[in-house]
């Protein structure tokens, strides 16, 4: 870059600065979109947007072989800023002593920072596509196990995204 | 006094002692899995290898010097363990050089060869030696990438202790305590290398009443307790110092507390009253806390117990205790509360009711006697009661408590904290009485049913105050749990979670009851009765003990905390402060200043 001309006014060429044939430009601009096909507004909810994998969506535990791969450590309620996490750990007899007993997520308190996933040792939570996030009352934003647990399969390309960059 | 060079710092002690002990009674430290100030010296993790040299001398005796006119030191070729090796005069010491730092390095990447990394599943993590050091003292990365070791999980050795084997990094720990504190010789090492576990000897289980503090000393999480197992993480917990309420020892204690219920009990060390140590009824005696309690004030109507509020319900008692005085009534003292209780108790009884009647109650279990912590005493402050002078100039005694009552004697009585879960004779007479007041914990107990008022009392963990335990020390010890009574000022002792949870947050779902401290509903009813008593902390209650009663003379809170506790008598002659030694914590503390040597 020209060190002598460094502020936007001293850029500009002559016919930038002389100002009225830029304002024709912009409004030509702004003229043709009018004759173009109308595409910019999403027929939400017929029409969905699909998320890539990098996006942070409601946070949902990884359901593998019929289980969760998640052992109640407790980081991800330890990291969460918004303490919106609650787990309370059990035992179970098999190979991974420890499994959660209860696994809550306060969909109030939670703020999408993804922090939880990125602690999480087993990869057993992650952030999901899922942005609908609507409830009548705040009891009901408190999710369990039940509402949490989503199959690994679905959660492909998070996780591939995790793989790749985390 | 030999002296000898730590780290570059001149350490003056006592001959005979080893390097790490000398270390730590001047507050430094030395790695170590191994060595415990209470234990034999095993020598056998080499965690605390050290440089040890002494200073060349020549042929006439002079001290040999460098270029630079400082002493030369010949050090020995080899690393030598700090744990083992007698601290000499003129000893120089080197703890965080290369060399050491590459031997303790090496050490932990062995360790941790066949540890599991299963952190996320351990109960340890958290306040584990082991993860604290491979902080401090390791590398950071295994070169290990074959298959671990695998040994069996879940072993029960005793009632009380779970071993899981792989995590084990056999410092023998367990072992020594075993044969030489618990005296119950039953464990031993087996197999050779890598293979190498801890067994029980046939037929054998580890069933001492000392067994838990396996898990406290153990520096990983190989033994655990199927009381705590996966309860909590430990850093939810707040740990709070106290006092265990089960028995006269006054074993120091932790309690960790989470959503306002006592999940564990860990003792703390007080050299002169348990040492690092706790029986495990003691451990496990936290239920009355947490389950069954009286969390109103109850009035008996016609049989049925109905909640009240504190209001009516000390006008109720105001009132009728108002109609009994002088031989008529009997006030029941307890040696399950504090000396502030007693004390208040007593007052009352001498002062408002003008009786001399006031008596407690022993609670003992003989089995219980042993020569290490072990007292038949079950309950924590007999001795106390007794040194406040309560029950000596009673008409009654408490022998004959029981055929007084049945002859109709005594038509009143007021009951503090006591259950008489112990003299049935005496609850089958309570029926006899016009009027029978009760402080009272648990909705369980049976007196509560012959009541014609039931106070909610605080237990130990919610109140703050003194114990005097059988040797005659004085323990101060504030609350843990949260009540309506303490909620103000509790909020900095609360674990993370209940401190900032809200009301529509199921984690902090906990019962705040609306129990008082003893001495706060007799002060309350005092008042009803038109005296201006005017209490308001526990402290107030003691400094008044403190001048009244020659024993406790120059004794207050701050006191008693700074010096672990005072005998009675010697307020102002207390017992020198101890090193306490840490193994490990729940929040890794710097206890040393790294700096690196030069060479």
């Amino acid at each position: 870059m020209n060190n002598r001309k460094n502020t936007e006014a001293e850029r500009l060429t002559f016919w930038e600065k002389m100002y009225i044939p830029e304002i024709a430009r912009g409004l030509g601009i702004t003229l043709r979109q009018m004759f173009k096909p109308k595409d910019f507004v999403r027929q939400y909810p017929e029409q969905r947007w699909e998320p890539t994998g990098s996006f942070r969506g409601r946070p949902v535990l990884v359901e593998e072989d019929g289980g969760e791969r998640c052992v109640a450590c407790g980081l991800c309620a330890r990291v969460c800023p918004a303490l919106a996490i609650e787990v309370q750990a059990g035992e179970t007899p098999r190979e991974k002593e420890r499994y959660p007993e209860k696994f809550e997520i306060n969909m109030l308190r939670c703020i999408f920072c993804s922090y939880c996933e990125e602690v999480c040792p087993e990869e057993a939570i992650v952030m999901s596509k899922d942005y609908e996030i609507v409830y009548t009352s705040p009891q009901e934003a408190i999710l369990g196990k039940d509402e949490l647990l989503v199959p690994k399969a679905k959660l492909q390309d998070r996780l591939e995204f995790l793989r790749q960059y985390k | 006094m030999p002296q000898f060079e730590f780290d570059g710092q001149l350490i003056e002690t006592k001959p005979g002692k080893t390097i790490i002990e000398a270390a730590y009674d001047n507050g430094l430290s030395v790695p170590h899995f191994c060595w415990h100030p209470e234990l034999p010296v095993a020598g056998n993790c080499r965690m605390c290898l050290v440089q040890v040299g002494m200073p060349a001398k020549d042929r006439e005796g002079n001290f040999e010097l460098d270029e630079n006119g400082n002493k030369k030191i010949n050090f020995i070729p080899k690393l030598q363990i700090a744990c083992a090796s007698p601290v000499q005069d003129g000893m120089v010491v080197k703890s965080v050089s290369d060399e050491a730092i590459e031997a303790q390095e090496a050490v932990m990447e062995f360790l941790l060869i066949n540890h599991p990394l299963d952190c996320p599943i351990c109960d340890e993590a958290g306040e584990c030696k082991l993860q604290e050091y491979s902080f401090k003292h390791s590398k950071g990365q295994s070169r290990f990438d074959e298959e671990k070791n695998h040994k069996r999980k879940r072993q029960l050795w005793g009632p009380n202790v779970v071993f899981d084997a792989e995590r084990c990094i056999s410092c023998s720990r367990c072992i020594r305590f075993a044969k030489e504190v618990a005296k119950q010789d039953v464990l031993t090492f087996v197999q050779r290398g890598d293979h190498v576990t801890i067994e029980l000897f046939d037929g054998t289980t580890f069933d001492s009443p000392y067994s838990m503090n396996v898990i406290d000393i153990c520096p990983v999480g190989a033994l655990t307790s199927p009381d705590f197992r996966f309860e909590a993480r430990v850093w939810e917990l707040s740990s709070n110092e106290s006092i265990s309420h089960f028995d006269g020892t006054g074993t120091n204690v932790y309690l960790g507390v989470r959503n306002n219920e006592i999940l564990r009990i860990t003792p703390r060390n007080n050299m002169y009253v348990n040492k690092y140590w706790i029986r495990d009824d003691a451990r496990l005696s936290y239920d009355f806390v947490n389950k069954n309690r009286v969390t109103q004030p109850l009035i008996n109507n016609n049989g049925t117990l109905e909640e009240a509020n504190w209001e009516d319900a000390v006008s109720f008692a105001a009132s009728k205790l108002d109609n009994f005085r002088g031989d008529q009534i009997v006030f029941v003292a307890s040696s399950k509360a504090t000396n502030e209780d007693n004390y208040i108790f007593n007052k009352f009884a001498n002062e408002i009711s003008k009786t001399q009647n006031v008596i407690y109650f022993t609670h003992t279990d003989e089995t219980r006697i042993d020569d290490l912590l072990g007292v038949s005493d079950i309950t924590p402050n007999t001795k106390g009661v007794e040194e406040l002078n309560i029950g000596k100039e009673s008409k009654i005694k408490p022998n004959d408590l029981a055929e007084k009552l049945k002859n109709g004697e005594i038509r009143a009585m007021y009951v503090m904290e006591e259950d008489f879960e112990d003299y049935p004779e005496i609850l089958e007479q309570l029926k006899n009485l016009s009027f029978l007041a009760v402080h009272s914990y648990n909705m369980n107990k049976k007196i509560n049913h012959y009541a014609d008022i039931v106070f909610p009392a605080s237990t130990f963990a919610e109140i703050e105050g003194t114990f005097t335990n059988l040797n005659g020390r004085v323990q101060h010890f504030t609350p843990a749990l949260v009540t309506k009574e303490n909620y103000r000022f509790m909020g900095m002792k609360m674990s993370r979670l209940d401190k900032f949870g809200a009301d529509n947050d199921r984690w902090t779902n906990h019962e705040i009851r609306d129990s008082k401290q003893s001495w706060k509903i007799i002060q309350k009813i005092a008042k009803k009765l038109g005296e201006d008593w005017n209490y308001t902390k526990s402290s107030q209650v003691f400094d008044e003990i403190s001048q009244n009663n020659p024993s406790f003379s120059d004794m207050d809170y701050k006191k008693l905390d700074e010096y672990q506790g005072l005998v009675l008598g010697k307020g102002n002659n207390p017992d020198a402060k101890q090193v306490n030694y840490i193994s490990h914590y729940l929040k890794p503390q710097q206890t040393q200043k790294v700096v690196k040597f030069k060479g």
